[in-house]
């Protein structure tokens, strides 16, 4: 087998999944998804349990050490059969309360607390470095396989370059799908599915490569089992404390390594593919087992003595000849080892940016700032986070030498990540857990496993010095880091699980009992340890002390303006308003700060509302809501609440009805004082100016002046009779429209050259992007005309910035345009938002405007005539409207009034 | 003679020349206050024997100026004509609730604006005295 074809065959493999993930992505995209919806994709995404170490390690394992290599395998078989209501109590949490990581979780468990984010970030952090750089080795190592039987070939480039090509490919892959977007779910489509397919592969591999062993090298299945015999494993003698130790540590393992706690709760699409996974993915294990014996006996046979035989998968089709299916076996092992480190670096980055990066720069830039994005900050903090966990891996790999088995490194790696485990178990089955026995018992646990099992893991003389190991720290015997406490001679990773977990749970129960959760930490707990009963989180937001107007602007920085609109949107709609800003009801805050909570995790949701609010917390009847939890009238008053909610609904529509009905009568009156006052205004100017040009001795300088006011006024007077008559007709939706077709583009720049006599001595800037703007559109041109000139010339009149920059933005969605124009003054007082579209209604003094007030009155009535309509868009910085129009105007299709 | 000083609170420029250009050629000396809201400074600083009052002022209203007015003790007394383009019956009543001395809607005839300052500015009994 040519070194070089398989370089080629991994890169169009590579290639190959690029092109699933972004068609995935497509798909996505689009909605049209079904079958990613399917729990046989979700179990298969579970897989990416089983890594490099798996597919290769299993092998060298079972040589080395007999049946041992089943415990990796027996674990996550228990929790998924026996302990699967833990993964649906997880999963259900982890949807209710729209989980980003599981740093998040117990963050949010435990009173959205940053500092239990930052913990568990850096725990995984950690214990996922020497996991990587294992994937890293073991695709190198796999190289090298192949490379040595061929030197005639390519001689194979130094293993660390290897291991360089393979960190930064999978860097590029993970930043290109990992990062795309900032999903309010944390789901990643693409690379999911890139990852099942992947899951498939390595199954496929290993079992050809075990058909093969079993029935191709030897006789079948009774001659297998001979040799299974005749070979070293079957002396193999169980030590039961360690078996017992793998078992425990695969089973908490695989609840919580930061990759698996994203696969089976973040990307989980329903609670109920659990059921098919409880025991399908349990079955994917079992297959994957199944030839792990038969072939390391006859790799033990065959292979020369001193071989690795972690790589008895590969050498052995290899030194038979077996070039395709040493091929398939490397594919099998590359895939097992990518999936894991995209995911793994997925999930770090997300703990990363969420719980560190994100915090900080809230910290540093007080308040809210103008317009940044937080979006670009956080995908950007993702992607650097992205490549420095796999530089950490890389860095590793280097250090280690890459000589260690791969079993090994892969355990260091469990023991690490368990630490987190009784803070979890403890935060959603215990109400008791407190913030203080979560942080003492993970720092403890996280720094003897640093101590006993990481360090030293790197080898002798690499961080800790031979003499440490020897005489521990400063001649402390007791110290030394594989025998703590002077307990000598047992296993050193036996030795490490020990300590850490017991010294672990041991802080975290005692510290929980003798200390107090805070009011937000009590409310979580509640709610994470009865999330079936449907309890929401603490609320915890008192009403009123925040603007809508200032949620929104915060929400569209981290959601998009889009997704923050219309999340607005449905929230105003739910409370029975129209328009973009609900009222901010503790019920609201919550919502949103849920929302939040998808993008940029719990903790900094919560820091960046209150952030808003100031201070807020805890309402009183919140506090009752916890006294009262043990007592059994829940029920009842969440009956009670729902029946005084629909009736302040039906109240609230019935007020508003009548104030509209007074209004309408009041607004009749006003309507005709301010038509009279239109109207008298210019003619006092005329009546007084006449009388005086009847008197003879004028002098002539004066009497032309008096009649260039007359003429003036007369003017006001006819276009003021204009716009009356123009509101009128269009208000009775009898205007005859002259539909015909032209570019939207071209319209605006007919808009902003007739504009450009508003106010012509003022620095007056546009910002378009000219190519959305292309696109046909059947209407009546010269009224949409109209209406851009009418928005034009006040951004011109009313802008008060020094600079004034007038945003036009157009977006196209299915067949409507939705056209933006947004300026950078200091926008229109909420209280006069809705105003503004009423007629007379002029925020300023008469000189100023010059107008009666009607324009945007009948831009409303224009718009509404096209089938369109237009609106005030609050949040945007300055004065901001969006105008909808349908591409294609038909006859007679008027909007009711 | 002394002097007779009007105070136009006006804020349509137009009206508020043509009603300067009559005034003055009748004897007065007139200043216009284009701001409802620096009326008040002005009457307190420039001591006007009568004030012209819009009833619809930008920022603030006429209505508004008034009430301050006759409550603030040292010009409570001063003559106030108001003027009104809305010509609704229920302005002339506002304006006398709030203690207008006179009122005028617009369009108004530039020697009903004369003789109704002159009537309610110098008031006979004091002429007698």
């Amino acid at each position: 087998m040519p070194f070089n074809i398989l370089v080629a065959v991994s890169l169009v493999y590579v290639l190959f999944l690029f092109l699933v993930a972004f068609v995935a992505e497509r798909r996505a995209a689009r909605g049209r998804l079904h079958f990613l919806y399917s729990p046989w994709v979700y179990t298969l995404s579970l897989s990416i349990y089983c890594t490099a170490w798996t597919f290769y390690g299993a092998v060298g394992s079972a040589a080395r050490s007999g049946l041992e290599f089943l415990t990796i395998y027996l674990g996550p078989t228990l929790v998924f059969t026996g302990w699967w209501w833990v993964l649906r109590k997880l999963v259900r949490i982890g949807r209710a309360q729209r989980v980003t990581s599981i740093a998040d979780l117990i963050s949010s468990r435990y009173g959205k607390s940053n500092l239990l984010g930052v913990i568990v970030t850096l725990m995984s952090v950690a214990a996922a470095t020497p996991y990587i750089a294992l994937q890293l080795q073991s695709v190198t190592l796999s190289f090298g396989v192949f490379a040595a039987d061929t030197p005639e070939f390519w001689a194979l480039p130094n293993q660390s370059a290897t291991a360089l090509w393979i960190a930064g490919g999978l860097a590029l892959f993970t930043i290109l799908f990992g990062t795309r977007n900032l999903d309010a779910n944390e789901r990643h489509h693409g690379v999911v599915t890139a990852i099942a397919l992947e899951a498939v592969m390595k199954l496929v591999a290993l079992l050809a490569v075990g058909i093969w062993v079993v029935w191709g090298l030897a006789d079948g299945v009774g001659d297998i089992l001979d040799r299974i015999d005749a070979s070293a494993l079957a002396d193999w003698q169980l030590q039961p404390g360690r078996f017992a130790g793998l078992t425990f540590v695969s089973a908490a393992a695989v609840l919580t390594l930061p990759r698996m706690f994203q696969v089976l709760v973040v990307e989980n699409t329903d609670e109920r593919h659990l059921v098919t996974a409880s025991w399908a993915f349990p079955g994917y294990l079992l297959l994957m087992s199944l030839f792990v014996v038969p072939i390391a006996v006859v790799g033990l046979e065959t292979a020369a003595p001193g071989a690795n035989p972690d790589l008895f998968v590969l050498s052995l089709p290899l030194s038979q000849g077996q070039g395709g299916l040493a091929l398939l076996a490397f594919l099998g092992g590359f895939s097992s080892a990518t999936s894991m480190v995209i995911v793994a670096a997925i999930a770090l980055s997300t703990m990363v940016s969420n719980h560190i990066v994100t915090p900080l720069w809230l910290a540093l830039a007080r308040g809210p700032a103008e317009r940044g994005d937080v979006r670009g900050l956080v995908l950007t903090s993702r992607r650097l986070s992205i490549g420095a966990v796999l530089a950490m891996g890389y860095g590793y790999y280097q250090l280690s030498g890459g000589s260690e088995a791969l079993a090994a490194i892969g355990l260091i790696a469990f023991v690490g990540a368990a630490q987190v485990l009784p803070a979890l178990i403890g935060g959603i089955f215990w109400r008791g857990a407190t913030h203080t026995g979560a942080a003492a018992g993970m720092v403890i646990g996280f720094a003897i496993w640093l101590y006993a099992l990481f360090l030293p893991s790197v080898g002798e003389g690499g961080l800790i010095s031979a003499s440490l190991m020897k005489d521990g720290p400063f001649g402390l015997t007791w110290l030394r880091p594989q025998a703590l406490f002077g307990i000598d001679g047992l296993d050193p990773f036996l030795h490490a699980m020990l300590w850490s977990l017991l010294l672990n749970t041991l802080a975290f129960l005692t510290l929980s009992m003798i200390s107090f959760p805070g009011p937000v930490e009590r409310l979580q707990g509640v709610a994470f340890v009865n999330v079936f009963e449907g309890r929401e989180g603490a609320k915890g937001w008192s009403r009123g002390q925040a603007e809508a107007e200032d949620l929104l602007s915060m929400a569209q920085r981290i959601l998009g303006a889009q997704e923050a609109q219309l999340f607005f949107q449905a929230q105003a709609a739910a409370q029975g308003k129209r328009g973009f800003l609900p009222d901010p009801t503790p019920d609201f805050l919550a919502a949103l700060e849920r929302q939040l909570a998808g993008s940029v995790g719990a903790a900094t949701a919560h820091a960046m509302i209150s952030q808003l609010i100031g201070g807020a917390a805890v309402s009183v009847q919140d506090l009752i809501a916890v006294a009262n939890e043990a007592q059994e009238i829940k029920e009842y008053s969440a009956q009670l609440e729902a029946q005084s909610k629909e009736l302040a609904r039906t109240a609230r529509a019935l007020r508003e009805a009548n104030e509209k009905l007074t209004s309408l009568s009041v607004q009749k009156d006003a309507f005709l004082g301010q038509i009279s006052h239109e109207l008298r205004t210019p003619m006092t100017s005329i009546r007084a100016f006449s009388e005086i040009l009847m008197e003879p001795d004028l002098p002539e300088a004066m009497r032309a002046q008096y009649a260039e006011i007359i003429h003036e006024e007369a003017r006001r007077l006819t276009r003021l009779l204009d716009d009356l008559i123009d509101l009128a007709v269009l208000e009775n939706r009898k205007v005859n429209l002259n539909i015909s077709v032209a570019n939207l583009h071209d319209l605006i720049n007919r808009a902003v050259q007739s504009a450009s006599s508003t106010r012509p001595e003022r620095d007056f800037r546009y910002e378009r992007d000219f190519p959305t703007e292309h696109m046909p559109v059947f209407t009546d041109t010269d009224r949409l005309v109209q209406v851009f000139i009418n928005l034009i010339s006040n951004a011109r009149k009313y802008c008060d910035a020094e600079r004034a920059v007038l945003r036009i933005e157009v977006k196209r969605s299915k067949n409507r345009v939705q056209i933006d124009f947004i300026d950078n003054g200091g926008g229109i007082p909420k209280a006069q938002q809705q105003l503004i579209f009423e007629k007379f209604a002029r925020l300023t003094d008469t000189q100023k405007a010059g107008g009666a007030g009607l324009g945007l009155a009948i831009c409303r009535e224009i718009m509404a005539n096209l089938g369109g309509s237009i609106d005030y868009l609050p949040g945007q910085g300055g004065a901001a409207f969006r105008m909808t129009l349908p591409l294609r105007r038909r006859e007679g299709e008027a909007e009711p009034v | 003679m002394t002097e007779k000083r009007v105070l136009v609170v006006e804020d349509e420029p137009n009206i508020a020349e043509a009603i300067r250009f009559i005034l003055s050629r009748a004897g007065w000396a007139v200043t216009v206050e284009p701001s409802g809201a620096r009326a008040m400074v002005q009457i307190a600083e420039w001591r006007p024997s009568a004030v012209i009052l819009d009833l619809m002022l930008p920022g603030r209203s006429g209505l508004d100026i008034l009430a301050e007015l006759r409550a603030d003790a040292g010009l409570a007394t001063t003559p106030v004509l108001m003027l009104s383009a809305r010509g609704q019956g229920r302005d002339r009543e506002a304006a006398a609730a709030a203690g207008a001395t006179a009122f005028l809607a617009k369009p108004f005839a530039n020697a009903d604006l004369l003789s109704a300052l002159e009537e309610i500015a110098v008031p006979l009994p004091a002429q007698g005295a």
